[in-house]
């Protein structure tokens, strides 16, 4: 599998913050990779450094086989990028917009823009300075999906859309990576990213503190298990990687680690299950893996171990 | 129970009854502290307006017989065109001359910091968005006017008293107190028209720079309206609020009922604003904003033509009004012989340049100016690409195909040909106008190399706005500088006695004054390869640092 984004250690300062603190990030040909982060944790200034808009201060980066800042003109024409705060020209229609931002790409596919404006249900004959900020995200979406570029940098491209527009982009990113094209997705909309991302990147001040697909992902972490049993469950505090453990008479509640989860069930079933529920870990719990402690950080004011137990 | 339910009532009811003001005064102490810095520097620079010349004229005019004579001059079609009414003539004492000569040329920066200063705070704040945040608090609908106006209103006033100290202070012959306070107060009064000009256009259009533009209009055409009727001695005057302040007379018969026009014109335009403002959403104009082309055309998808579309609206206002500016300088060249014939400075002048005629002197005087207005487009243009790029707008054409170069290189190019190309046309229109009245043929031949020599000029002016986008893009506002220095060299370097090192700091010092210097290719050449040198500088200063972002 060929490699479309390769970083590695990548710094970059603005005066005393460090935005960037040695980050490895890799997105491999074909993905739907998302990246996630609350604010303010790197993603923007990631991007704009795959875009070559701005220059890493140390670390490597390679973009479609090429350096971003010295061959950013090259690579333009092979990418399209969504920012996540869309200003337009206030004077040029939307229509105008698409246009002349696919063009100066290399050339849109006329067919793709008509079909995706009609999709979008976008009104490509008002002008910048009408469009909501809905309206306004629609515009940089169409314009650069409706290029073939291979690479497509989405930073947090849905911000303003309705749901019902958000179906049509996931169905639309999906039809990207059906012919072939890669995606950096980033967002913190954790349900977009679980719908469409094939591997995940977690951002945390500057750097990747996560990566991999959902599964690996959900493997390290537990799954909730709700339970009603024919007899009180006992013994559960003593069983390996089971936290939280709560009886109230039959029903029960406990959430247990990837590897232990078989030995959990067959301790349960040893007091005869009646009705059982599993879920898998949601991205809120992976994230809040990565960032509970600096939320209730912030909520109590003192550190705390986290859920890790 | 009732007394605990009155008050509650109380509490309901009162701010549906106040409410459309609600908060003004605290919106009027937040523009306060936004403008903390921007007001006292208009102020200052008003003040300093009136004083820098008033003070010239003690030493341009030492004796009664000079004053005589400067009255004379003045009563010609041109002079009265560019100061006032002919009334002032009839005592020409130096506060005669300040009432005349500088109240309604400076009712114009008076009438452009009033307009400003409530667009500002009024649509700008709509268009922005932010007046949502506002409103949305416990904000009446007519609060952010009302305390625009305010501002503007208590701005005004203090100008007025600030010109009243300074002018009365300087205890010159004819200056009295009395006349201060009435001179101070004219000015008050035609700001504070004007801002009420602006209040009615905030509410007409969605976008600031469309309601500045219209206030703006309408004080350029103020003073168009009072030069057409003191010129011709009619009573046109009457119909612009900047002739209002002149027919005061302050100095010579201190009559104070003029004012009661401006004032009654300003209530009036108030009371209009805030009935239109009830008519239109917030955030939307009067009428609704036009559609457009549902497709881009295959020019605006070019670097240059889409640059060239960017700047298109602001070509044409620049080209139409140097054009006017140029055809307007034009038209008093029949003039000019008679009413300077008689100034001593001037005929110094003229000898030292070795018996150069009027016109052709007059000629250098405009084409020094028109230069200087073509110059302050070349570093609008220039500069646009660094708001641009601070809007976020740059982002989205930047990550396509196009390169930073061949981005800020189709803007510089609009800035490097657009300039020079407009100073001609200024320079051709004022030899359109002037021909006729000038009855020399070979106008038009002079005035296209006139205007033409200045183009190496403008090319460093462009290079030197490049070079700060490039290498210092937070302190682009310095590009300004050079503009105002070369402004303030060109205008006074004609009538004080500037040390030559200081002349020369300015690149429009070096170009050859024609038709009364002779035409030397070295200065030319020489600042084209400054020029070259500093685009190039700009050009590749933009391709090495980190893009801003919003």
């Amino acid at each position: 599998m060929t490699v479309a984004i390769a970083t590695s250690g990548l710094v970059k300062t603005f005066g005393a913050t460090r935005a960037l603190d040695g980050l490895d990030l890799t997105v491999h040909a074909g993905e739907v990779h998302g990246f996630l982060g609350p604010n303010g944790a790197g993603k923007s200034t990631t991007i704009r450094i795959l875009l070559g808009f701005i220059r890493a201060d140390s670390g490597s980066v390679t973009v479609l086989g090429g350096d971003p800042w010295r061959d950013a003109v090259a690579l333009h024409t092979r990418m399209a990028y969504v920012p996540g705060d869309v200003e337009l020209w206030p004077n040029l229609t939307g229509g105008e917009i698409i246009d002349l931002l696919g063009r100066l790409r290399g050339g849109l596919n006329r067919k793709r823009r008509d079909e995706l404006i009609e999709r979008f249900n976008l009104d490509p004959s008002k002008k910048g300075r009408t469009y909501s900020k809905g309206n306004r995200q629609k515009v940089a979406i169409v314009a650069a999906l409706a290029s073939d570029a291979e690479l497509l940098l989405l930073d947090e491209p849905t911000s303003g859309l309705d749901p019902l527009m958000e179906v049509v982009f996931q169905d639309v990113i999906r039809e990207a990576k059906e012919a072939g094209r890669t995606v950096l997705l980033s967002s913190h909309i954790l349900a977009q990213v679980e719908k469409l991302a094939d591997r995940v990147s977690i951002i945390r001040k500057g750097r990747i503190v996560e990566s991999g697909t959902l599964t690996e992902m959900r493997y390290l972490t537990r799954t909730s298990v709700e339970a009603d049993t024919a007899a009180p469950v006992t013994g559960l505090d003593r069983l390996p990687g089971v936290h939280d453990a709560e009886v109230d008479g039959t029903r029960v509640r406990f959430s247990v680690d990837g590897a232990h989860l078989d030995g959990a069930i067959k301790h349960l079933s040893g007091f005869g299950i009646r009705a059982l529920t599993c879920h898998p870990p949601t991205l809120e719990e992976l994230m809040l893996r990565y960032y509970g402690d600096e939320l209730t950080a912030e909520t109590s004011g003192r550190p705390r171990e986290g859920v890790r137990g | 129970m009732t007394a605990t339910a009155t008050p509650a009532i109380g509490r309901t009811a009162r701010p549906a009854a106040g409410g459309a003001l609600a908060g003004t005064g605290l919106l009027l102490r937040f523009a306060l502290r936004r403008d903390r810095v921007r007001i006292p520097v208009w102020l200052a620079a008003l003040v300093l307006g009136t004083v820098w010349p008033v003070t010239a004229f003690r030493e341009v005019y030492p004796t009664e017989a000079a004053r005589q004579a400067a009255a004379a001059t003045m009563n010609s079609p041109a002079g009265l065109a560019f100061s006032g009414p002919a009334h002032y003539l009839s005592d020409y004492h130096y506060g005669s001359m300040v009432s005349h000569q500088v109240l309604g040329f400076l009712a114009i920066f008076v009438g452009i910091m009033s307009v400003l200063l409530v667009i500002r705070h009024t649509r700008a704040e709509e268009e922005a968005g932010r007046a949502e945040l506002i409103r949305a608090g416990v904000v009446g609908r007519h609060a952010p006017l009302a305390a625009a106006l305010i501002l503007a209103t208590a701005v005004n006033l203090a100008l007025g008293l600030l010109l009243t100290v300074a002018v009365g202070s300087t205890g010159l012959e004819g200056v009295t107190w009395e006349g201060s306070l009435l001179y101070g107060a004219a000015n008050t009064a035609a700001g504070i028209t004007f801002a009420g000009v602006a209040a009615v256009t905030a509410q007409l259009t969605e976008h600031s720079r469309g309601a500045s533009g219209m206030g703006l209009t309408v004080v350029g055409a103020a003073y168009l309206v009072r030069a057409a009727g003191d010129s011709a001695d009619s009573g046109l005057s009457w119909a612009s609020p900047i002739g209002w302040i002149q027919q005061t007379f302050a100095y010579l018969d201190d009559r104070w009922w003029p004012l009661l026009l401006n004032l009654s014109t300003a209530a009036v335009l108030t009371a209009i604003g805030f009935r239109l403002s009830l008519r239109r959403d917030l955030g939307a104009g009067m009428r609704a904003a036009r559609r457009g082309r549902p497709a881009a055309s295959p020019m605006l998808t070019t670097p240059l033509g889409f640059a060239l579309r960017l700047h298109r609206g602001m070509l044409i206002g620049f080209a139409a009004g140097m054009v006017a500016l140029g055809a307007s300088y034009g038209t008093f060249l029949g003039d000019i012989e008679e009413m300077f014939r008689d100034v001593e400075l001037l005929r110094n002048a003229m000898a030292q340049l070795g018996g150069a005629t009027v016109t052709d002197l007059y000629v250098t005087m405009v084409m020094t100016i028109l230069a200087i207005v073509a110059a302050i487009h070349v570093v609008l243009t220039t500069l646009r690409p660094r708001s641009e790029e601070t809007s976020g707008r740059a982002a989205s054409v930047l990550a396509t195909g196009l390169s930073r170069t061949g981005w800020l290189g189709s803007h510089l190019a609009v800035a490097v040909v657009g300039g020079p190309v407009l100073t001609v046309l200024s320079g051709l229109a004022f030899a359109a106008a002037g021909a006729p009245v000038a009855e020399d043929g070979g106008l038009l031949g002079k005035l296209l190399a006139a205007s033409a020599a200045y183009t190496p000029a403008l090319w460093v002016t462009a290079g030197f706005a490049v070079a700060l986008v490039g290498w210092l893009p937070r302190a682009t506002a310095l590009a300004w500088v050079l503009v105002a220095y070369a402004g303030v060299i060109g205008y006074f370097g004609m009538i004080l006695d500037i040390p030559d090192w200081l002349t020369n700091l300015s690149p429009f010092s070096h170009i050859p004054r024609l038709p009364v210097d002779e035409f030397r290719w070295a200065p030319l050449l020489i600042l084209t390869a400054i020029a070259a040198g500093l685009i190039a500088a700009g050009l590749y200063g933009f391709r090495r640092r980190d893009l801003d972002s919003k």
